[in-house]
């Protein structure tokens, strides 16, 4: 009682002192209590049988039933799944394609091609998948889509992209590709300019080749940064992507089976089906999930490398 | 024997130096190929695109598509107008409130920044997912069709925090302890000594900040309900799923909607969307790279 009270005393005493500081922080504190920490005792509604009127903690509680239809239809493995499968392909080759063209670049000597070249690859980082859907639609619809005309002309028959089940697939992971190459490939070359150049002038010297400069001296100097990298990514491989999702599929339920994630899944159960207590119960498992994968990443990275860990 | 072994490790090396330079080249047009595709597709004449479908050589050009937008710019316009409004106040807005914020956790004397730090922080761990935080801002904020459901939901995040904060600690104490001894307070050391000093740092995350309102359609989906007051980028995403260009005829003006270019008019408008990003991009390439590189290598 006595520690508690000499706690608040130095407490508000810190506040007289620092009064100003203590306001210039308010904003972001306000902020993160609202739309942060108000909605996470909201994932309450998971819990119950949510009525709009009611609001959340009137509704009827009902224990784990709305968990139970999700695993009973099969629905929560089949998002769990996808998600899982895209975001283990969206970081593993994600990484393998950066990696490379960040030492392809790096070993460029013409300075307006490497400059022009890194400029066009990160441009397309700044497009919002809005557009990308535009993209899609461009190249890929059935009536006048660029490969349809481009089949046609070569003599094939056209082919129905958007009821085609086993591409989208392809499609999505190329997109993905597409945009974040230059974002991951940056970051790599920053740690490849940082590598000192001496290295490679002793290697020179004794006759390496540029081939084995890159597999002896540069892959080994990116190893440790990949593997961090690769690491929070899996982190988060619960989280989707809904942008490019949403964007690429939209309501086109023929692609559902192959494509719908756990963030695609929470927003039609919000906007189409109004079953919030159901999108509810997915958005908690993602993130408890979320929260051990995290945990479990952190403990690693602190294992190998203290110097990175988040905490 | 030697010389004969370097110039056949010479022709290795360049050998591997041409396949780098194809295999870039390749990527590089990959990359700009959906945008190139678009814009002459936006050019081309309707017949065309409906005969033999979207091409990257048209046979003939045609304006008509941005004579349409042209002439009925005034919905297009009400999205621009939303869109730069949300990423003016957004932006602005959010770099006042985090590099206040940035610069409190970088002060040594203040006693909680690593509680505070923490308690910023543990948002990125948990958070009470898409439903809850819907329900908040319907029922509790009552901000539906408001523009500031799509303002305030992306105005501030952690990581810009502590990028923020990662700079101004490599503001050396020195300056803060003089402007002290003039006797400036807390926030006058900040407007006029951290401020400015932080510019590289304020560059990028402002530029982070006003990409992704300049992006935004997400929040405008979800909350927003008058079609005037939708943001540029929801405006496009309804054109384009719902097949439907009329959208952007405004109500009472009489189209023949049965002559309407309507295929290059897709590509067009989106064209018209990406065009500012376009034009900034060269400026905001420079300090992306750079903040990427502070921000990312070293958390």
């Amino acid at each position: 009682m006595v520690k508690i009270k000499s706690a608040l005393k130095s407490f508000a005493r810190e506040i007289c002192r620092n009064k100003i500081l203590f306001l210039m922080i308010l904003p972001a504190l306000i902020y993160f209590i609202i739309f942060a920490y108000i909605p996470m005792p909201g994932a309450y509604v998971a819990f119950v049988d949510y009525h709009l009127n009611k609001g959340i903690f009137r509704s009827e509680f009902v224990g784990l039933k709305n968990f139970e239809f999700l695993t009973k239809t099969g629905e929560l493995w089949r998002i769990t799944k996808n998600t899982f499968l895209y975001n283990s392909v969206f970081i593993l080759l994600g990484n393998l394609v950066q990696v490379f063209m960040a030492i392809m670049i790096s070993e460029i000597a013409c300075r307006w091609f490497k400059k022009l070249s890194q400029s066009v690859i990160l441009l397309p980082y700044f497009i919002s998948m809005v557009i990308v859907g535009f993209f899609a639609y461009n190249i890929f619809n059935y009536n006048n889509g660029f490969l349809n005309s481009l089949l046609v002309s070569l003599g094939f028959e056209k082919h129905d992209f958007y009821a085609d089940q086993e591409i989208w697939k392809y499609i999505i992971v190329f997109f993905k590709i597409w945009s974040s190459t230059g974002y991951g490939m940056i970051i790599y070359l920053a740690v490849i300019t940082g590598i000192d150049e001496e290295i490679y002038e002793a290697a020179a010297l004794d006759g390496a080749l540029r081939f084995q400069r890159i597999l002896y001296i540069t892959l080994p100097m990116l190893k440790s940064t990949v593997i961090l990298l690769i690491l929070f990514g899996l982190g988060g491989i619960l989280k989707g992507n809904f942008d490019l999702f949403y964007n690429l599929i939209g309501n086109n339920s023929v692609l559902y089976s192959q494509t719908d994630i756990i963030d695609t899944f929470v927003f039609r159960s919000l906007v189409g089906s109004f079953n919030f207590s159901q999108g509810a119960a997915v958005g908690f498992y993602q993130s408890i999930f979320g929260l051990v994968l995290i945990l479990t990443v952190n403990a690693i990275v602190k294992k190998i490398e203290p110097d990175n860990a988040l905490f | 024997m030697k010389t004969s072994n370097m110039l056949f490790a010479n022709r290795k090396d360049r050998a591997l130096l041409a396949v780098f330079y194809l295999l870039i080249a390749v990527f590089a047009l990959l990359c700009l190929f959906p945008f190139l595709l678009m814009i002459t597709s936006s050019f081309m004449e309707e017949k065309e695109i409906l005969s033999e479908g979207y091409k990257l050589i048209p046979k003939k050009i045609s304006f008509s598509a941005y004579e349409f937008l042209f002439k009925n710019s005034a919905n297009l316009l009400d999205a621009y107008r939303v869109t730069i409004t949300i990423t003016v106040v957004g932006t602005f807005l959010g770099l006042f409130f985090m590099s206040m914020a940035g610069y409190v956790l970088c002060r040594k004397d203040f006693k909680y920044r690593n509680q505070i730090s923490f308690f910023i922080y543990f948002t990125t761990l948990f958070s009470g997912g898409l439903i809850p935080s819907y329900i908040l801002m319907v029922k509790g904020l009552h901000l539906q069709d408001n523009i500031w459901s799509m303002i305030l939901p992306g105005i501030m995040s952690p990581w810009s925090i502590f990028l923020m904060r990662n700079f101004m600690k490599s503001i050396p104490d020195s300056l803060y302890e003089s402007a002290t001894i003039d006797g400036a307070g807390d926030f006058r050391i900040y407007w006029q000594i951290f401020l400015p000093l932080a510019k590289p740092s304020l560059a990028t995350i402002g530029l982070f900040l006003g990409l992704a309102y300049w992006n935004e359609w997400y929040n405008g989906m979800l909350y927003m309900q008058t079609p005037t007051k939708f943001p540029l980028q929801y405006f496009l995403q309804r054109i384009v799923s719902q097949a439907n260009v009329q959208l952007l005829i405004q109500k009472g003006a009489t189209v023949n909607t049965a002559e309407l270019p309507s295929e290059s008019i897709k590509m067009a408008t989106a064209l018209v969307a990406i065009g500012p990003i376009i034009l900034a991009y060269p400026f905001a390439q420079k300090y992306f790279v750079s903040g990427l590189t502070i921000g990312a290598v070293k958390g």
